[in-house]
């Protein structure tokens, strides 16, 4: 599956820099090739076509009409007078299930869906060196952490402009700011998010280390994801939540006010970083002791 | 999938330095390890940074209070973190509900600062403040993914509610000071100014050390009523040594346990803050609500601390200092709705209340950490910050 032939690669020891971005670019062209991995992106970019055109629908009277009185996702009420909000709003509704799914499907699947279709063996003839192609593979699902999100941004941007007026927005603090510069915002929260993945990137690949089989490992990230947000809505556990994964994931709702609250987001990135650190070192311990000739 | 019987692949296949036995089990330290330096910086690091009580001049409590008096800080901003346990049953929007209906003149707009405040009533919140002069301040209440922000630049009080998209805007008569009335304290600043009205022969106030607080020395000053009958354990305040501003409240019950309300900021500066924090146009497309007429009454519902009896208008106030009682009447005769009368309700809400009975009658006592109230059978309704028996004292004295 992998085509890890990348021009240079006959160097039999200490294969060059040159020689990983080769194999970074063809696991990239390989993952993004994938039905599966088009089908994902096909339905991140769905979300924010369904969320506009709802709202469009529901406030045909005309802008001022009431916009859900505070019901639904983050930024739900401004939407019809800002297109801009719809990229928020889809953030705020993609990221505590759609985004983080289907990174832990592409995660999972990187290393144990190798091991089961038998291709394992052969990316690990070419003399890479086991540390390397799993900082590949790492860096691959971190690629489409980034990719995801900007999926969903680029998708909210271009309907929020079809359907309703773009202009200087309110931030929620109430003050003004430029369009521009809310789009520079809207740029950073996409930073953001794509960044609030990496943990949940981390511990898909630890568990794609685990088993052989892709479904497995895709089955078991995805339900661990489940179950941690779940366990984050359980006020009886306020011990433990500031050290659950999504725990701060919404907090890039505060780069939309003025100025900036960072604590929130600070603890988010600090999280996220702690947990690739863990699970990524985890990963590199099961990943280079592992018998793969099984 | 693809064939491999080969025997030569499968030496490839295995790593030029695959290690085995104890080497092997030799790598996982390593995640192990990262997660106990991170439990390590977790739990050492804030104890690291707390570098002691600041070394201060020494000072009394009268010159300390005097400073307070004196502090004329006109321009700040930062972060409050306000926590409130009154020890309520924990009944969510409902008690919202409750405390807005409570408030009564509120309009049914939700951006309306009457209603939202009391939502400070339980919980902890985190809160901006920004103030440039007597004309132009800020205060906003962060909410997950939605902020609500109350105004006030010259004539204009705005109240803006970014989660439903809705504006309330009124103005001020002109007379300054009036914006304060407004609103239900928030600021470290409005509780100890609340808590100092009450401080007279009754109350013994001491200087009690110095600490940090948002990164600034402070003196902290010690409130504690010398009457029996309140609930009231204690009050410590944490004034800015250069400002004389209070950075930090605490009110600690008498019974014990985890502060009733605990204002403090986390962050604070004293720089002019940004004019366009001050600036605020409606956006298109939010419902404005219109506040007809001007200077009405401040009738919003008690707030958790300060001086109960403030807060109500047309009440009688009974006692003195901190055992002082608000009476007053709800008109109607029947009181709280019993179990034979209100049906389901009244039993729910005689399950909230002990029933007690004097020589004013019977009644039902409803209880928090810090505020009990006694709403007699005949309509009658005493409350404060004091013991029940002190409550059916009053009563029977009333009768």
């Amino acid at each position: 599956m992998s085509r890890a032939e990348a021009p240079g690669a006959p160097a039999r020891r200490g294969p060059g820099p040159l020689w990983s971005v080769g194999l970074l670019r063809s696991e990239l062209v390989t993952t993004l090739r994938r039905w599966r991995t088009l089908a994902l992106l096909a339905v991140l970019a769905a979300v924010p076509v369904l969320v506009g055109i709802a709202v469009r629908i529901e406030t045909r009277g005309g802008p001022g009409a009431d916009g859900g009185g505070g019901e639904g996702p983050a930024f739900m009420a401004q939407i019809t007078n800002n297109g801009l909000f719809l990229v928020f709003t889809a953030l705020a509704a993609t990221l505590p299930f759609f985004l983080p799914m289907a990174v832990g499907v592409v995660a999972g699947d990187s290393i144990a869906g190798e091991a089961g279709a038998g291709t394992l063996r052969y990316l690990l003839v070419a003399p890479a060196g086991r540390t390397r192609l799993l900082l590949v593979k790492y860096a691959t699902v971190l690629a489409f952490c980034l990719l995801a999100t900007l999926v969903v941004a680029v998708s909210a941007l271009a309907v929020g402009a079809l359907l309703f007026p773009l202009g200087d927005l309110t931030t929620i603090s109430g003050t003004s700011i430029t369009f521009a510069e809310g789009l520079g915002r809207a740029l950073l929260i996409a930073l953001v998010v794509a960044a609030s993945l990496v943990g949940v990137a981390a511990l898909g690949l630890f568990v794609s280390t685990l088993t052989n089989s892709g479904i497995a490992a895709m089955a078991t990230t995805v339900g661990l994801l489940i179950t941690v947000q779940i366990l984050d809505q359980i006020p009886q556990l306020h011990a433990v939540r500031p050290y659950l994964f999504p725990h701060y994931w919404l907090s890039f709702a505060d780069l939309v006010r003025d100025p900036v609250y960072w604590d929130d987001l600070v603890r988010n990135l600090g999280l996220q970083a702690l947990y690739a650190a863990v699970f990524g070192s985890a990963a590199w311990a099961r990943f280079t002791t592992k018998d793969i000739s099984v | 999938m693809a064939p491999y019987e080969s025997d030569d692949a499968m030496g490839a296949a295995r790593d030029e330095d695959l290690p085995t036995g104890r080497r092997k089990a030799a790598r996982y330290v390593v995640p192990v390890a990262v997660v106990g330096v991170a439990a390590a910086t977790i739990g050492l690091v804030p104890a690291l940074a707390d570098s002691g009580d600041p070394d201060l001049p020494k000072i009394t409590a009268q010159q300390l209070v005097d400073r307070i008096a004196k502090s004329d800080v006109q321009r700040f901003s930062g972060t409050v973190k306000v926590s409130t346990d009154l020890g309520l049953p924990n009944l969510g929007g409902l008690a919202n509900g409750l405390a807005s209906g409570a408030a009564g003149g509120g309009d049914g707009s939700s951006a309306d600062p009457r209603s939202k405040l009391t939502e400070l009533v339980s919980g902890t919140h985190t809160l901006r403040v920004a103030a440039d002069g007597p004309d132009r301040q800020k205060l906003s209440l962060l909410e997950s993914g939605s902020e609500y922000s109350l105004i006030h630049d010259g004539r204009d009080v705005w109240g803006y509610d970014s989660k439903s998209n809705e504006v309330h805007h009124s103005t001020t008569a002109g007379s300054r000071g009036q914006h304060r009335a407004e609103r239900p304290p928030a600021t470290p600043e409005d509780f100890a100014a609340e808590a100092l009205k009450a401080v007279d022969d009754t109350t013994s106030v001491t200087v009690d050390g110095t600490a940090q607080v948002a990164g600034r020395d402070a003196y902290k000053l010690l409130i504690k009523p010398r009457q029996s009958g309140t609930t009231v354990g204690a009050v410590s305040i944490a004034v800015d040594a250069r400002t004389g501003m209070p950075l930090k409240f605490t009110l600690t019950p008498r019974s014990g346990g985890a502060a009733v309300l605990d204002a403090g900021f986390t962050q604070v500066s004293f720089a002019r803050p940004a004019a366009s924090t001050f600036d605020f146009t409606p956006p298109e497309g939010a419902k404005v609500t219109e506040e007809k007429g001007h200077g009405r009454a401040p009738e919003h519902a008690p707030e958790g601390g300060g001086d109960l009896a403030d807060g109500l208008g047309g009440a009688t106030v009974l006692g003195e200092g901190w055992t002082s009682i608000a009476r007053f009447d709800t008109g109607g005769r029947g009181g709280a709705p019993s179990g034979d009368r209100g049906g389901a309700l009244g039993g729910f809400l005689d399950s909230l209340g002990d029933q007690v009975s004097g020589k004013f009658g019977k009644g039902t006592v409803f209880s928090t950490r810090l505020v009990n109230a006694l709403i007699t059978d005949d309509g009658k309704v005493y409350a404060g910050a004091v013991t029940k028996d002190a409550l059916v004292k009053a009563a029977n004295a009333g009768k």
